[in-house]
Parts: C-alpha cells; structure tokens; sequence
C-alpha cells in the first residue's frame, strides 16, 4: 500500500508571534518551526498502519520554503521511505486554495491508497488544504478522524469521528484523504537511529513547471483570498475571576494557564 | 525580540541538523518523561525504571557505537548534547547513561572480543542488560592505581577478590566491568555476570545528592570467571582511564544543561514574583546575578561545543577533557547555587529543580575525577611536572 502524509512547517506553539507594522506575514526572525501538531497524528498514523498492515510505503509532502525540508526530514527520521517538498519561489502570496491544488499535483499519479493530513495547521488554522486536495484529486475525504481501521484485502477503510456529543463510524472505498484529530494516536519522537537513518534518504523537491502549473495559477495571483491586513491585538489587562466549587474551577485554571497565560 | 537565554550566542549555528533532531529528541523526551515525575523519584531515593526502555527505544544507549552492535553511529556533538538534555531532567538520568554507554559499553566495545561485543552490546543497547563499572574502591578513589582488588590466575581462568564502591547501577547490573590487579602487578578488566557465585551486591542508602541513581557496592568473594571473560584488549591501569576519558566527555556537556535549567527557571521565577511591590526581576540585584548565571551557561556551551569539535577532528586529549569537565561542573554548580538563592525559601523544595540540580551537582563535582584531581592532571599537561 502506498500512503502520502502531508505535513506543514509551522513556528512553534510557544513561539510569541510578532508582527512588523504593515506587513501581512509574521517576522520569522528567531523563529523554531515545527512539524503541525495535527499533521504528526497524521505521520503516526501512517506508521501504524505499516505496523498493523505490514508493506507500507510512506510519502512525506510538504510546500513550503527549503527550510521545510526539516519538517519532511523528521518524518524521514520517524520511518517515512521518500518526501516530496514542492516549493517555488513563485508561491510567495500563496493561499489555501493555491497551496492545496499543488499539493494534488504533486500527490496525482503516485497512485496513494491513503493520504494523511492534520485537520488544520496551528499558524493560520485555515482548515481547508486536507480537503481541497481531496476535491482536487476527485477523491473522497473524512475530516477530524480519531480511529482508523484499513481493510486492505477489501480496499476499504473503516474512520471515526467523534463530533458534539455523538461519534460516527464511516466506511469508505480507497483511495481516500483523511484528516487526523486528536486523540487519533499519540505520536512517538524520532529515535536516534532513525535520525542518522533519515540523513541517507531522498527528498525530491517539484517546483512549478514540475508541477504543469501556470504562473497565474500561484502565489498571489492564483489566491481566492487576500490578507488585507495582519497584526498583533494590543492586549489590555483582563482579569479573570473563576467561581464554583474547587473541583470544577482548578481544571478550569490549568487549562486557562496552559492555553490563554501559555505559562504551563 | 530578547535573546533566547537557553541559546544566547546562537550556538545552535554549529550544530548540524541531525545534531540539533538528536537534541531535539532527547529534550522532548526529558520534557514529557522525566520533568514530570522526577522531582517525586528523587525524593524517594529511586531510579525511575520505566525510563530504561523508553531510553532504549529511542536509541540512547551505546548510542555512538556502530550500527552492527545497534548504536547509531552518534558523533561527539550529538552525543554531547544528548548528554545535555538529559542532565537537565537530572544528573541521575545522565549519569545512568554515562555509565551504561560510556563505562561499561565502551570499555566492552574497545577492549572486548568480538565475541563479547555480540553477546552484551546489542543486549545493553535495547536496556536488556545494565551494565555498571567497577574501579573504585573504599581506599581508592582519586588513586585508582592503589585498588586492592586482585585477580588470581588459575588453570581454569581467574579468581576476583575485593570490594568496590561508589559503583552506579551496581545492583540494577546484569554485567559488570570489574578492574583488578593480577599477580604482576598488572591491571587488568573483567566482565563478571550478576548470580555469579561469590559476587554480591548492595545500595547505599544514605545519600543526599544524586538520589534518583543507584549507587551500590560490590563484593567479590572469591569469585571464579573462565579467561573468556577478561577483557583481552587491555593494557593496564590506562585503558580503565580511557574509559573515564569518555564518561567526562559526556560530563562536561551534561552539566550545562542542568545550568540551563536552573537559568530558565530563575528567570521565570523572578518574573513573577513579586517582592516590594515589583517583580523581583526588575531589582539589580537579581538582574546581577541572573547576568552571573549566563554568562557561566555560555561559556560552558561553548567550552562543550568547542571540545566537541576537537573530538570529532580526533585531537582530543584526556587533559583537554580534564579541563572542560573540572570548569564546567564548577560553574554548573555556581548557577545551581544561584537559582536557589534566588528561589529563596521556594528553593529548597523538590517542588523546583533548583536544589535537586545543586546537590546533585556537588557529587558530579567529586566523581569523575575530583575538581581537585583535573587541576593536577592539567597542571602536569602545563608544566611537565606531575604533583599528584
């Protein structure tokens, strides 16, 4: 079986995000980058499925600038066997939409019986790239998945999705894109073996002509939407006062902490 | 943007990638698995064992041994800042590492047969087998020339007689390397298996640093091993102290880290408290000394890095790693006793990592090879005369 896991380098959640007036992007300078939380539920989940299925063959696929090859090399240390990086100065400007249609180009043809991505990516939370490639690859896609079963034998594969308050249970024929949620596995870090492994494998980059895209078709020019404008929102102080019993309010505090202070 | 003060002289910038995915590793592991639970571990006197097969799976013992033995050919940098990682969970962890890897692996891989590397090697790469590392001795410490230990030749192989002590993982060990006097007079290594009979061995409990590691004694009694558990490549007293060599290597970068996790938490500790009316931080005095504290991290990063370096060329001498490991351990032990300070009552709590660092520290300070002991082996280096 073959599966393509579709990654982005996103900054760091711990990253203090800076804007420099006027611009319309965040200042990358001092910047750590990650592979998107999201996307490394994808990656486990395609190496679990080599485990449990036996012959997998892992694709890692990222867009991004050269500096995305560490997000497709760290897949590469965690057992992926190739990575694609489609990257193109051209595609500065790029949105969802422009970033989605090159990863389908550059995912057409590999004949993928599953292709894995993270339901969002933690910077612009666009939400939107696992399924655009899905519809521009005329495949189906199950968003938000917490269980997956894959029938190889049948070509089919069995996902859950645990919405509000309810869970579904969805079968569908592959090839299929599925996006990953958490609480679909609990991704493991790269061992060093596998690191020094990773430095021997192959990362192909695609740029544009590559892919058969047009110049109009990318970066700015080929974007549905515009950024009209981008800042950090100047914060006045909020104090919050948490009432109730102390059993329900302290996990109310840890998640406060940890998610709005970012000091857990 | 200030300065990353884990990073201030972006030293990162010489680390390759698969240095810095190495580190990267290690640090996640620390921050998920040992910060956690270790502050308790420590407290009670406990080795936390559910880490050795979480370490294993991700490769760290043995980890710059050749692939054929299930190391991953790590270089010194990699090595160095895996060390680093660890010891900012715990000198403990670090030290369980050093002297699986570092003692007891590589003296097995350098002076073993191929035999012997088959049979333990790939077993204390998965966390199998723990390996610990005897050569000192209760009369013997600084002077490890002066053990008591011998070996007795027999027709049937050799007799081991003596006592060692200060011996990390002692008990926990399946193998270990046993350093004793032949009847010439003569070092030489062996490898004796737990159960064997005659060998014993058994904690001490009465520490107050370095307590989440398990340090023991071993008693051997008479104890019979074949000659096919000497470790043939050995030439006397100089191969056991190649060995430490090693292990200081790793030193010398571990205990940065363990400065680096004091600075991070002075610094975030005296954001936040508040005293007189302001954060303590905005007070010269704390910003002082928080300034004493990185300037002592950096210089050891880059005594660490730089050593590293001289490692990876092959021009590493013993008095090179002497030096690097009797400075940075001193330092790590300033910044530690700094964060405490700064802490103030909060400080001598396992609650923080401040006091668990610094008493640790005190024991990395004298094992190893004391403080006092590198300055004689860097003064000889200097002047070519020896005042042990």
């Amino acid at each position: 079986m073959k599966v393509a896991v579709l990654v982005k380098h996103v900054p760091d959640t711990e990253t203090r995000i800076q804007v420099k007036p006027g611009d319309k992007k965040i200042n990358e300078e001092g910047v750590t980058y990650i592979i998107s939380p999201f996307d490394e539920f994808a990656m486990e989940e395609a190496l679990l499925l080599r485990e449990r299925l036996g012959d997998v063959q892992i694709t890692a696929v990222a867009l991004g600038p050269q500096k995305a090859t560490e997000a497709l090399r760290t897949c590469l240390a965690l057992g992926a066997d190739d990575a694609i990086l489609v990257s193109d100065p051209a595609f500065e400007g790029a949105d969802a939409y422009v970033t989605a249609k090159a990863l389908a180009a550059a995912l057409k043809g590999g004949n993928y019986d599953l292709i894995l991505a993270g339901k969002q990516a933690v910077d612009d939370d666009a939400a939107y790239v696992g399924t655009a490639v899905a519809e521009f690859l005329d495949l189906p896609v199950i968003n938000l998945v917490t269980k997956l079963e894959v029938n190889k034998a049948a070509g089919t594969a069995v996902a859950a999705r645990d919405l509000d308050g309810y869970s579904q249970v969805i079968e569908v024929k592959l090839p299929a894109v599925f996006t990953a949620q958490k609480g679909l596995n609990n991704p493991r870090l790269p061992a060093l073996m596998g690191i020094m492994k990773a430095k021997k494998k192959e990362i192909r980059t695609l740029n544009a002509q590559a892919l058969g895209l047009a110049p109009n078709e990318l970066g700015a020019e080929g974007a549905k939407v515009e950024v009209k404008e981008m800042f950090v929102p100047s914060k006045a102080r909020k104090n919050k006062v948490l009432t109730g019993a102390p059993a329900e309010t302290a996990p109310e505090l840890v998640k406060l902490l940890a998610e709005e202070a970012k000091v857990l | 943007m200030p300065n990353n003060p884990m990073d201030y002289y972006l030293i990162d910038e010489m680390f390759s990638a698969d240095e810095r995915a190495v580190r990267d590793t290690v640090r996640k592991f620390v921050d998920r698995e040992v910060k956690p639970i270790i502050g308790e571990a420590w407290l009670k006197g406990e080795f936390p064992m559910p880490l050795i097969p979480k370490m294993a799976e991700l490769g760290l013992f043995g980890s710059t041994l050749p692939e054929e033995y299930g190391g991953a050919g790590l270089s010194p940098i990699a090595y160095g800042l895996m060390m680093q990682e660890l010891e900012r969970g715990d000198s403990g962890l670090r030290s369980f590492a050093s002297v699986q890897s570092s003692l007891s692996m590589f003296a097995i891989y350098k002076f073993g047969t191929e035999e012997q590397r088959r049979r333990w090697l790939p077993q204390m790469t998965a966390g199998k087998v723990i390996g610990c590392y005897g050569l000192t001795e209760p009369d013997a410490g600084s002077d490890p020339g002066a053990m008591i230990t011998r070996a007795r030749k027999t027709d049937k192989g050799w007799v081991l007689s003596g006592v060692k002590r200060w011996i990390t993982n002692g008990t926990l060990a399946g193998v270990a390397v046993v350093w004793a006097k032949d009847e010439d007079g003569q070092i030489q290594g062996f490898l004796v298996e737990k159960g064997q009979p005659g060998f014993t061995t058994k904690d001490m409990k009465t520490k107050v640093s370095m307590r989440a590691s398990i340090t023991s004694e071993l008693y051997l009694d008479g104890v019979e091993v074949p000659e096919a558990s000497r470790l043939p490549g050995v030439k006397g007293l100089g191969s056991a102290l190649s060995c430490l060599t090693e292990a200081r290597y790793g030193i010398a970068w571990g205990v940065v880290g363990a400065a680096m996790d004091c600075l991070k938490e002075a610094i975030d500790y005296t954001a936040t408290r508040t005293v007189f009316g302001q954060p303590l931080a905005a007070k010269q005095l704390t910003q002082e000394r928080l300034t004493d504290m990185l300037a002592r991290v950096v210089g050891g990063q880059l005594l660490a890095a730089r050593l590293g370096q001289i490692k990876a060329a092959g021009k590493l001498t013993y008095a090179h790693v002497s030096l690097a490991k009797r400075e940075n351990v001193r330092r790590s032990l300033e910044v530690a006793r700094m964060d405490r300070e700064l802490l103030g009552a909060n400080g001598i709590t396992t609650e923080y990592n401040a006091i668990r660092h610094m008493v640790n520290l005190e024991t990395v300070d004298t094992y190893e090879g004391a403080y006092e002991v590198h300055s004689l082996i860097v003064g000889r280096d200097l002047t070519g005369q020896a005042a042990f």
